[in-house]
């Protein structure tokens, strides 16, 4: 089977055929807008389809909006009780099952190893959940003071309609000294977990970000935005950005806390890790307090050093342009001596990546550091922006699941809105090549005649991995022993199989060495007993 | 501290539950339909059920857990679910091919009303359903009863395929409730080893523990088959292991078939073991082989040989009804001493069990269903224990009041050989005592003062 199929020489039209040979009609058809034969345009980039419904029983990798919400954007955050307002599995699922570290210290409040949940029984469906969900409330304020209690609407709250936001402001009001507010993060909202970000995004930018005024004291103020301390990946970029003198004032919401996301008014650039899950909050931290923002990526030695020294042109400043070398210099001594060590037996090897919303692009880039080439890779909930770029945005369509994720209309704030640098400076900077808010998406950085597939589903996995036989599937924990099962070693690029960080340069570092464990390992060769490679039974058994 | 903000003071709270000791009905339903053979789970519902379902499934395995999902949408919850599931019959069968479909329904399926009955009925109408392959389903409400409730209404919609052809087969139908692939296993074995035919549903032997080949199978050979199901109303009775799991079925075929059937506690430990021997015994009307008297008296041995280690040991456990119930009663005949015991599920029945099973200690156990980790946390800031069994969310508790935690339950997330070494029966008798005798030992090697440090124990 796979190993005859290798001998065949297949053409990416034949594979994209043979992907879609077995669906019924209607679904090829669908599904052929979603693959992408990548080519190479002269001035445009291939349109994808993206961003649109599952279609149902394909045995899809996404989750749900709900999972977007409390899971990925409002996890991290380790002094907010998140309440979840609905039947116990929702809580339950969400309980420490994404890998964001945080550091509390020894005292600090840290509420992350809880699960809050209002265990809505039938009563409360026939009768409505408010009251259950008041006092739920009261009685984490009771225990615990906490600065904030935010609470999250599960499937069945939006079909009753439970009104959790006249709840929470009315109990915020009670309380007067913690934050309650709500996210109508129901799962069916939208088409994956992007729509859940967004939601929660637009809250937190309603009603945490810009409340307080005491931030993080130090020079060269940024944000760090979309990065999630998956296996303290923050970490590793704040020691980083620390070394540089640089001041991280929030992350959203990678061991973040409350004051953070208060504070984050007071930075004087954002940087977007995470484009998809987050873009649309730098926009609005823009648009009303007037901080510019840029593309960066710390996923890669050397991505890492390109967005250092983005921020150092940044801010313009010389002792800090000098240090952040310094820091660059230092660092890639280890990173050359591991990668000199593990690039021989990792070059000229291939990889695909099919995860996230931009970690598939990001972690193309340590793959080229290793001397892999990516040869298929796709998005699980990204959009067009992520694929093409930025300046598909504009002729996105909004169709009806699209239209229902609220885009909050922000303006300048009369107080607190400054200029970070004046009209000239920013300028000066585009002139010499600096680029904001800028982002080309993943398709330019893929070789012509590659395979880009939005929200691939088990049977294509499955059918890819088959007929190309990558040396390593990046993807999740649904996903990870089908394809091991083949004898492809699966890389968890969601929980990191429990490794990481892989961020920075010792996060290149660990991957580089993590890769080479994984496709050199011995383990794939044992698949097979000595009596199934040679069945023939010898004649006589040939003793000592 | 991890849990450093659980205060040692118990209040009462109506509303808020706090680290749960359960989950929803669904992922209970998926699990029990991943021991059909050729069974392809199905989620009605949003996405994130199944995504959810499956990850916890994933992980407490380590192995492939295949399911599909209705993906709703806004749209769907508004005017109903049935296009939804009908494009997922029709793409489930063409492409992934089962044997079976088995639909589970999710809080939001349920809220709005969806008839799974009807619109199965109606793919069967419109040839969605191939000659020869089968719908079945169940509705697993979230918002009743727990991941337990939702594993027995699976169960209980296996059984709507049986039919009686009025000739009994010779079977027995064993329903082993919500244990390992590794506890059917030996099940299965303990049965052939009694010479009873039996019939074990569900079955996640063979699915859930198989091997690396460099083949993938999205259906292994594990698993009950159709037909095995179909037969079961022919057998000559049903012993349902597990009130809380497996009852509801068993009762299920005696309505619909007329098997007569027989609730055991799921056979963990000496008693209930001998319980399940002795009924199997019966039924065939057989004696025991020696072998498996032999492997009885082997456990009694063991806990003879080690039985200073346990005695007037106290022990916290939380879990799932029927386990911890029969949990509870092993402990007890070890003379250790169950103070703390908790279920997430409901049941006025499984507190009354539990005080039975410990009615004779001199003191009073706190028990308590329907209750929470953050409840068994406090107690046991209260009364301190030398021992905690639980799921692997009681790591949190376990490290910051430093207790010997033996990993047992679902989930385990964070430790491997649950689907290998089966806990029931007197071989799985024998490696829950090695297991807590190891950490109790662990605990005294690491603690002793080296004064009376020992060699021997």
């Amino acid at each position: 089977m796979a190993t005859k199929n290798k001998l065949v020489q297949w053409t990416p039209t034949d594979v994209k055929e043979e992907l879609l040979k077995k669906y019924p009609p209607k679904v090829a058809r669908k599904r052929a807008q979603s693959i992408l034969i990548n080519e190479a345009l002269e001035n445009t980039t291939p349109e994808i389809q993206a961003n649109v419904r599952t279609i149902p029983g394909v045995i899809t990798m996404r989750g749900c909006t709900y999972a977007g919400c409390k899971g990925v954007i409002m996890g991290p955050t380790r002094d907010i009780v998140n309440i979840v307002h609905g039947p116990i599995g929702c809580s339950f699922y969400a309980w420490l099952t994404r890998r964001n570290q945080t550091d509390a210290g020894e005292a600090g409040e840290n509420y992350m190893p809880y699960a809050f949940s209002t265990d809505m029984q039938d009563s409360d469906i026939i009768f409505g959940g408010e009251k259950k969900l008041k006092a739920a409330i009261q009685e984490a304020y009771d225990l615990f003071h906490p600065k904030g209690i935010c609470v999250f609407a599960t499937c069945p709250v939006g079909l009753i309609g439970d009104d959790i936001h006249a709840v929470s402001r009315e109990m915020k009001e009670k309380f007067g000294d913690c934050n309650v507010f709500a996210f109508s993060c129901e799962g069916y909202k939208g088409v994956s977990q992007s729509a859940g970000h967004h939601i929660a995004n637009n809250q937190v930018f309603k009603h945490l970000v810009g409340t307080g005024e005491n931030e993080r004291p130090g020079e060269y103020k940024i944000n760090l935005l979309g990065e999630y301390n998956i296996g303290g990946d923050g970490f590793e970029i704040d020691r980083v950005l620390k070394l540089c003198g640089i001041t991280n004032i929030a992350t959203f919401s990678g061991n973040s806390s409350y004051n953070q996301f208060a504070t984050a008014h007071k930075a004087d650039l954002s940087c977007v890790m995470c484009h998809r899950s987050i873009n649309y909050v730098a926009d609005m931290l823009e648009t009303k307090y007037g901080i510019p923002w840029i593309k960066v990526n710390f996923i890669g030695a050397e991505a890492t050093a390109k967005s250092l020294r983005k921020i150092g042109q940044y801010f313009g400043d010389k002792t800090l342009i000098a240090r952040i070398e310094e820091v660059i210099a230092t660092e890639m001594v280890k990173v050359k001596e591991v990668l000199s060590e593990v690039k021989p037996r990792t070059e000229g090897k291939t990889a695909m990546i099919f995860v996230g919303g931009s970690r598939a692009h990001h972690y193309m880039e340590l793959f080229n550091e290793l001397g892999m080439k990516t040869v298929s890779t796709g998005y699980e909930f990204g959009h067009r922006d992520d694929y093409e770029g930025r300046q598909v945005i504009p002729n996105l369509k909004v169709d009806a699941d699209s239209r229902n994720i609220e885009e909050i209309e922000v303006e300048a704030d009369p107080e607190r809105f400054n200029l970070r640098k004046s009209p000239d400076e920013m300028q000066a900077l585009e002139a010499a090549g600096f680029e904001f808010k800028k982002y080309d998406g993943l398709i330019p950085d893929m070789e012509k005649g590659t395979l880009i597939i939005d929200d691939l589903n088990q049977y294509e996995a499955e059918k890819l991995v088959e007929i190309i036989k990558p040396d390593i599937f990046c993807a999740g924990i649904k996903e990870k022993y089908s394809i091991q099962k083949l004898g492809i070693p699966l890389k968890q690029l969601h929980s990191y199989d429990y490794g990481g960080p892989y961020a920075g340069f010792k996060g290149a570092v660990n991957f580089y060495n993590e890769i080479d464990r994984l496709v050199n390992s011995k383990v794939w060769s044992y698949m097979k007993a000595p009596w199934q490679e040679n069945p023939e039974l010898s004649a006589t058994y040939v003793w000592e | 501290m991890l849990l450093r903000h659980t205060p040692k003071e118990v209040t009462p709270r109506s509303a808020l539950v706090i680290n749960p000791a359960k989950t929803c009905q669904p992922i209970g339903a998926m699990y029990a339909a991943l021991g059909i053979h050729g069974c392809l789970p199905h989620s009605h519902g949003s996405q994130g059920c199944c995504a959810y379902h499956r990850s916890a499934l994933t992980k407490h395995y380590k192995e492939p857990v295949s399911a599909a999902t209705s993906s709703f949408t806004e749209g769907a919850s508004v005017f109903g679910g049935q296009a939804n599931l009908l494009q997922a019959i029709e793409n489930i069968f063409t492409v992934y091919e089962p044997e079976v479909i088995a639909v589970h329904t999710t809080c939001l399926s349920e809220t709005i009303g969806d008839d799974i009955k009807q619109i199965r009925d109606k793919a069967d109408k419109q040839g969605l359903i191939p000659k020869g392959k089968h719908v079945i389903y169940c509705n697993t409400p979230s918002y009743v009863g727990s991941h337990v409730t939702g594993f027995s209404n699976m169960v209980k919609g296996m059984t709507e395929l049986s039919t009686s052809t009025g000739k009994k087969n010779g079977k027995v139908n064993v329903i082993p409730g919500w244990v390992e692939p590794s506890d059917m296993e030996e099940v299965k074995r303990l049965a052939a080893l009694m010479n009873v035919p039996i019939t074990l549903f569900p079955d996640t032997s063979g699915v859930l523990n198989g091997p690396l080949s460099g083949e993938y199978h999205m259906f292994p050979e594990g698993g009950v088959t159709i037909k095995e199901l179909i037969e079961a109303g022919d057998a000559i009775g049903t012993l349902a292991l597990g009130e809380w799991c497996s009852a509801d079925a068993a009762r299920n075929l005696d309505t619909k078939c007329k098997v007569p059937c027989k609730v055991l506690d799921i056979p963990f430990g000496l008693s209930a073991t001998d319980r399940f021997i002795d009924a199997l015994r019966t039924i065939a009307g057989t004696s025991v082989p020696e072998e498996i008297t032999r492997e009885r008296g082997q456990l009694v041995d063991m806990i003879s040989d080690t039985h200073q280690y346990y005695y007037k040991k106290k022990v916290a456990i939380y879990g799932d009804p029927d386990q911890v119930i029969s949990m509870v009663e092993f402990l007890v005949s070890i003379d250790m001493c169950p103070v703390h015991v908790v279920t997430g599920t409901s049941g006025a029945k499984f507190e009354k069990r539990i005080k039975e099973l410990t009615a004779h200690l001199p003191y009073e156990v706190n028990v308590k269903a329907w209750g929470d980790m953050f409840l068994l946390h406090q107690w046991i800031k209260n009364e301190p224990v030398d021992l905690l069994i639980g799921n692997t969310y009681g790591k949190y508790i376990a490290r910051d009041e430093d207790i010997p935690f033996l990993r047992w339950g679902f989930p385990i997330l964070d430790r491997v050989g649950h689907q290998y070494f089966p806990t029931v029966g007197y071989k799985g008798g024998l490696r829950l005592l090695e297991k807590i005798l190891g950490l109790l030992l662990d605990r005294k090697d690491r603690d002793d003062p080296e004064t009376v440090f020992e060699l021997t124990l």
